[in-house]
């Protein structure tokens, strides 16, 4: 199975979050992923690296993404991720689920 | 003088052929399984309307190969009226040219096969009904001539024994033989004394045991084991932003896995909401193996099937309180009577579907297979003839904005319709699209009608991973559309969403997130599945439910 890397960048207009160490969180089971996320210095921003069998989502990851990343006020991340065919539903999930270990 | 008119047409064709079958039928109307070919090229003529049994579960497949079989000079252009078509063997009829016309519930397996012979002309269409209208029209004008049944067991005299899986023969065999049709059963065994009589034998004309147990498929099994974290989330959205929001106490719920969790988060989530003993206590359901926790906490007092489930025997048999149980001791079940009530008397159907269009119509069709409706479209409808009243169904109908402009000040309720979806489904296919894929099949198939499994206007509830829609809330279509695009997520459809109409929409509980509902997301795990695995739905069962080989995981 050949995998597609995806590399983007965004930032949320309200950047106050971080994170202090690394986290990794899920598995890249059937219908999955895991994510690592990482403290970053980004100017603020969100660097994201996507590894996925699948082609023709990179705006749907951009959306997906990007929305987590305003929403819960992310700057100054990586987030790497290695996808197993997730929904969105599954992403986003993970990615609060992710976060919520950094915190934690 | 008067010329005398002949009233019995159909009993002297009748007699006519049963004459010419007689060589091949013995002592209790028994045909051996190699004069069953013959038997049928002898009750069976050119363009008559037969009926083989079979439906998404219980099939009549030694009969439907036998049918096969037949020389096509004698027996050809029949058309087919029945339930469903999953056999590879109903589907070869057509190719055979021994079937030409084809009126039906649901198509299964061979859904794309349907399609594809619509095209090349080898299958003229009726019509893709419900269940119950199906039925219906047996009594009307598709009633069959001869009908190819299915039971487990004949006695000597020709009574059968249909037991758990009754499902539909009652209704077809009551239609064919009362318009003097002819009746022909395969059943598995022949015995001295049946544990019940199920179908007379006064209405069988021929029995014949099969050289194998008929097919069962155990259609309404879910492994707990795949029961994903986000099915569970719509599970707490599901039970505290509707179950509990309009105490629903009557149901039916759908085959896929929303609602498998649902059943298992009863004793748990459920409980904790305080819903023990105010909804969930009547369902239409089949033996679903993950109703057992809830069962066993109590939850429910009546459950009526439409079928059986390969496994569910003893636990059946040993709970008569809940389900539906004869003299003999064990189930039985009626499509016809269970629809019946799906229809009519149950205040919600929940299910999942494949497709949403931007005003809430929804399909399982794609654009090239005919899958049909089953009985989804009759539960998932609002019932126009029902009568008697619920709370739920009472609150429901009081939350109708437009109801005023239909029936001025009387007031009336309405049946909650739930859509549970994830917004991305399988292989990140959209759930919510500008065109439901039904429009394209109707074109590729020549259907007059896009098939659509449950209209918009009967849709009350839509609920995915990003909160609930409360249509039944909705002025007009301008809101239901706002509405389903707040719950679209990343879709076309979702990215419409005006983030400041959805914030009204929000305060109006036209749209409820699930923080709006408090629930907890944090706590959308598999610790709230009462049981996480087949194994553990054994041991609810005290080992009484004994899951296929397929399901036996452990």
């Amino acid at each position: 199975m050949a995998l597609n890397t995806l590399e983007f960048e965004c930032k949320s207009t309200a950047a106050t979050v971080a994170v202090a160490k690394p986290v990794h969180f899920g598995v890249v089971g059937s219908g999955d992923l895991e994510i690592l996320m990482s403290p970053a210095k980004n100017d603020g921003a969100v660097k994201v690296k996507v590894v996925t069998p699948v082609t023709g989502f990179d705006d749907l990851w951009r959306r997906v993404v990007g929305a987590f990343v305003e929403n819960a006020k992310l700057g100054n991340v990586s987030i790497e991720i290695n996808d197993n065919n997730a929904t969105p539903a599954v992403v986003t999930l993970r990615l609060r689920q992710t976060l919520a270990e950094a915190a934690a | 003088m008067k010329t005398q008119k002949k009233w019995d047409n159909l009993a002297t064709d009748t007699a006519e052929r049963m004459a010419q079958a007689s060589r091949f039928i013995g002592n209790g109307k028994r045909v051996e399984p190699k004069d069953i070919v013959g038997l049928l090229e002898a009750v069976i003529r050119p363009g008559d309307r037969v009926n083989i049994e079979g439906n998404n579960q219980k099939q009549a497949d030694f009969l439907a190969e036998s049918l096969l079989k037949v020389d096509k000079s004698k027996v050809h252009d029949l058309h087919m009226v029945q339930s469903a078509v999953p056999l590879a063997s109903h589907l070869d009829l057509f190719e055979a040219g021994i079937a030409k016309k084809l009126d039906f519930a649901f198509g299964g397996p061979q859904a794309g096969r349907v399609a594809k012979f619509i095209k090349e002309g080898k299958l003229e269409l009726g019509a893709i009904h419900t269940y119950l209208e199906l039925f219906g029209r047996y009594f009307l004008d598709l009633t069959p001539k001869v009908s190819l049944i299915c039971a487990y067991e004949a006695d000597r005299e020709g009574n059968l024994y249909t037991g758990f899986n009754t499902e539909d023969t009652p209704v077809i065999v009551e239609a064919t033989k009362f318009r003097q049709g002819i009746v022909i059963a395969q059943v598995n065994k022949i015995v001295d004394k049946l544990p019940r009589i199920d179908i007379p034998a006064g209405w069988v004309d021929a029995v014949v045991e099969s050289p194998r147990p008929f097919f069962i498929e155990p259609l309404f099994t879910r492994d707990p084991a795949l029961i994903t974290e986000n099915q569970i989330l719509l599970a707490m959205l599901s039970l505290k932003g509707i179950y509990a929001e309009y105490n629903v106490s009557s149901m039916n719920h759908g085959i896929g896995f929303l609602t498998s969790a649902i059943e298992l988060m009863l004793p748990t989530y459920g409980e904790e909401l305080g819903l023990r003993g105010k909804c969930c206590t009547h369902m239409i359901l089949n033996p679903h193996p993950t109703m057992i926790p809830a069962i066993e906490e109590g939850w429910v007092d009546t459950i009526h099937c439409f079928g059986g489930e390969l496994g569910m025997e003893k636990y059946v048999a040993a709970r008569p309180d809940v389900f539906f149980i004869g003299p003999d001791g064990t189930l039985r079940s009626n499509r016809a009577f269970a629809q019946t009530a799906g229809h009519y008397a149950i205040d919600m159907f929940i299910g999942g579907t494949l497709q949403i269009d931007p005003w809430g119509n929804s399909s399982t069709a794609t654009a090239n297979r005919v899958a049909g409706f089953g009985g989804a479209p009759n539960m998932g409808c609002d019932a126009k003839g029902r009568r008697h009243s619920t709370p739920a169904w009472l609150k429901c109908g009081a939350e109708l904005p437009c109801m005023e402009d239909q029936i001025g000040k009387m007031p009336r309720g309405k049946r909650l319709v739930v859509q549970g979806v994830e917004t991305f489904g399988e292989g990140r296919e959209p759930t919510f699209v500008e065109e439901l894929d039904a429009w394209a099949l109707a074109k590729n198939a020549g259907i007059e009608l896009p098939p659509v499994m449950i209209y918009g206007d009967d849709v009350t509830h839509i609920v995915t991973e990003e909160g609930i829609a409360y249509l039944s809330r909705c002025k007009d279509m301008d809101t239901r559309m706002a509405a389903i695009q707040a719950v679209a997520g990343y879709t076309e459809i979702g990215l419409k969403a005006k983030p400041e109409t959805t914030r009204r929409l929000r305060d109006a509980k036209i749209v409820q997130t699930p923080e709006d509902l408090g629930v907890d997301r944090n706590r959308a795990t598999r610790d709230l599945l009462a049981a996480k695995n087949m194994r553990e739905l054994v041991s609810w069962s005290g080992g009484l439910y004994e899951p296929p080989a397929r399901f036996r995981n452990w």
